[in-house]
């Protein structure tokens, strides 16, 4: 794969490191208890604590923790037996304490490492720096009055997980290849609920600009970009606005940026002499979070199969390919849905391959064009493994599948109900197949010379002419074979 | 360390408060005796001591995940100078 841009002198490389949010998924905030439900009205879920009332103290929430201890482990990471609070300082309208409490020298998980796979079947290690646990900001809203700001404060004090990646990341497409791998990683653990639109997850972009083997460039932040395609935008656009810079002499001056979704743009957030000094210091009102090995050992027995370990059993029970295995595991939803299809009849477990195609191509699409999900998919596992199964027996043809299963999606019957209502049945009897070739070849006998004629191309149409007879459900391979047997035999 | 007029000011803006000049040198003097009082500590040798962060030996305190339902909005909108609809209103701030 060429990872390269072609710049003016030579080519140019993109490094890129990503800084995750991700929203703990837990009933209450990390040090207090209101309730992190989204969407409420503004408000309404805060506390003294939240609302940074003197004389508030925050206590810890036990869930959040061992969330984030869960996370540490579905990063394949180092677990911190001892971690501590610090405050970030800064001034912020949804920022009520003039702090964020975070963790800065002693994060609660080290380091890890992530894998990303690719099409051709290779794959690649992003490692992970470390995960550390803070509290969230409030909302603001700043284009609903000319002069003023609105606050909403129910976010304020949400637990966060920043999961803080190496730049071992080389283009827009790897970038969104790993965040969407954490993405499913959390969702399988069930730390956080992934909403991206809703927040739940964003990311923060480092990117710089080398000559393929020099030194990192000077970076870029790119802030709080919501969706993969943002992501990807804005890395293309700033890249191309570093090379542009270097390649006309200038020198890229270390910045943080905001990406501009609806033009797709970046440009710089603050000026470096307000650049943020953010005297962290350990927070007095916090003790070091300290964590027996006997705890996250406990939590380590809790933590289900991951995709990459479903991955590796599908590929060795079912010998599929590792892209296969990877576009199956990447939802949870996927998998549980391959789990359930194919389990529903012993036979399936033969024609594995042919399950994921029906699923992934098939049905996804059908899905995509209905707008629907997996979860709520119209037909069941238990069904379109029937289907498979009609198939694999050789009761309808591939293509008379794709016509029943889109009648499964719109009726909601079983494939056996619509095989057998509209008579689809296959065609597998050598004395009716060989009838009708010899209709087809008895009405083309011109067709039929100039085959005989060396043009072989032919053949196709008498299929054609063959299946429209049956109505397309003769057997193809049988099909093939007795046309080309008894033309020969015209020879 | 010594503490001159940049820093005395670049903690001013930090913690955006407004500093006259006879105040600036007033706090100049203050913190500087408070660090030179300070760093007689550094006549200890501390070498292979493990930086103490807290000097209670307790241990950090947890709660259960459990959230209260009640809503908070006019208690905690009570003191707000300016508000509109449940939401806080400050004056315009736009990174």
């Amino acid at each position: 794969m060429n990872n390269l841009i072609k710049g003016e002198k030579h080519d140019w490389e993109m490094v890129i490191g990503l800084e995750i949010h991700a929203q703990v998924k837990s009933n209450s905030k990390l040090f207090s208890s209101s309730s992190t439900k989204f969407g409420s009205s503004p408000n309404s879920q805060v506390s003294l604590v939240d609302a940074a009332m003197p004389g508030m103290l925050p206590v810890i929430n036990k869930y959040c923790v061992e969330q984030a201890v869960k996370t540490g482990v579905g990063l394949n990471a180092k677990i911190n037996n001892y971690s501590v609070f610090d405050r970030k300082n800064y001034f912020y309208a949804d920022l009520p304490q003039g702090y964020q409490i975070s963790q800065y020298k002693y994060p609660i998980v080290g380091e890890g490492k992530v894998t990303i796979d690719f099409k051709d079947g290779t794959s690649k290690d992003i490692r992970i720096v470390r995960l550390h646990l803070e509290q969230d900001a409030g909302k603001s809203l700043h284009d609903q009055n000319p002069s003023k700001t609105y606050v909403d404060l129910n976010r304020s004090g949400v637990a966060l997980m920043e999961i803080v990646s190496e730049p071992d990341i080389r283009t827009p497409d790897e970038a969104g290849m790993y965040i969407s791998k954490i993405r499913s990683i959390l969702m399988y653990l069930d730390t956080c609920d992934g909403n991206m639109q809703e927040g739940s997850l964003r990311a923060d972009v480092n990117i710089s600009v080398r000559k393929p083997g020099d030194e990192y460039g000077t970076r870029c932040e790119i802030k709080n970009l919501n969706s993969i395609k943002f992501i990807k935008q804005a890395i293309n656009y700033e890249a191309k606005r570093q090379i542009e810079i270097l390649e006309s002499g200038g020198f890229i001056e270390q910045n943080t940026m905001l990406f501009n979704t609806s033009t797709g743009k970046t440009r710089p957030m603050r000026n470096k002499e307000e650049a943020h000094d953010y005297r962290y210091f350990p927070d007095p009102d916090l003790l070091p979070l300290e964590i027996s090995k006997e705890e996250i050992g406990k939590i380590k027995s809790s933590i289900p199969e991951l995709p990459d370990e479903l991955k590796n059993k599908f590929i060795e029970t079912f010998k599929l390919s590792n892209y296969d295995a990877s576009v199956l595991t990447a939802e949870k939803q996927t998998s549980d849905y391959f789990n359930e299809t194919i389990n529903s009849d012993p036979e399936l477990k033969n024609h594995a391959k042919i399950v994921v195609n029906w699923i992934t191509s098939e049905l996804f699409s059908l899905l995509n064009k209905n707008n629907q999900d997996l979860n709520n998919s119209p037909v069941s596992p238990e069904n379109l493994g029937q289907l498979i199964k009609l198939i694999s027996t050789n009761e309808i043809s591939g293509k008379i599948a794709k016509d029943v299963l889109e009648d499964m999606f719109s009726s909601g019957k079983t494939p056996r109900q619509i095989v057998d209502e509209k008579g689809l049945q296959q065609v597998t009897d050598q004395d009716e197949i060989a009838k009708v070739i010899d209709e087809v070849i008895a009405e083309n006998p011109k067709m039929v010379e100039q085959y005989l004629a060396g043009k072989d191309k032919l053949l196709g149409f008498f299929v054609g002419q063959a299946m429209k007879f049956t109505k397309g459900k003769a057997n193809p391979k049988m099909l093939n074979d007795i046309l080309k047997q008894k033309l020969n035999k015209k020879n | 360390m010594k503490i001159d007029k940049n820093t005395i000011n670049k903690i001013a803006r930090l913690s955006r408060i407004k500093l006259d000049d006879k105040e600036s040198e007033d706090y100049i003097n203050d913190l500087n005796s408070i660090l030179d009082w300070v760093e007689q500590l550094n006549e200890v040798n501390t070498e292979n001591v493990e930086p103490l962060s807290n000097i209670s030996s307790s241990i950090l305190p947890k709660r259960e995940d459990v959230s209260n339902d009640s809503n908070s909005s006019e208690e905690i909108l009570e003191n707000a100078p300016d508000k509109l609809e449940g939401f806080f209103a400050v004056p315009k701030v736009v990174e």
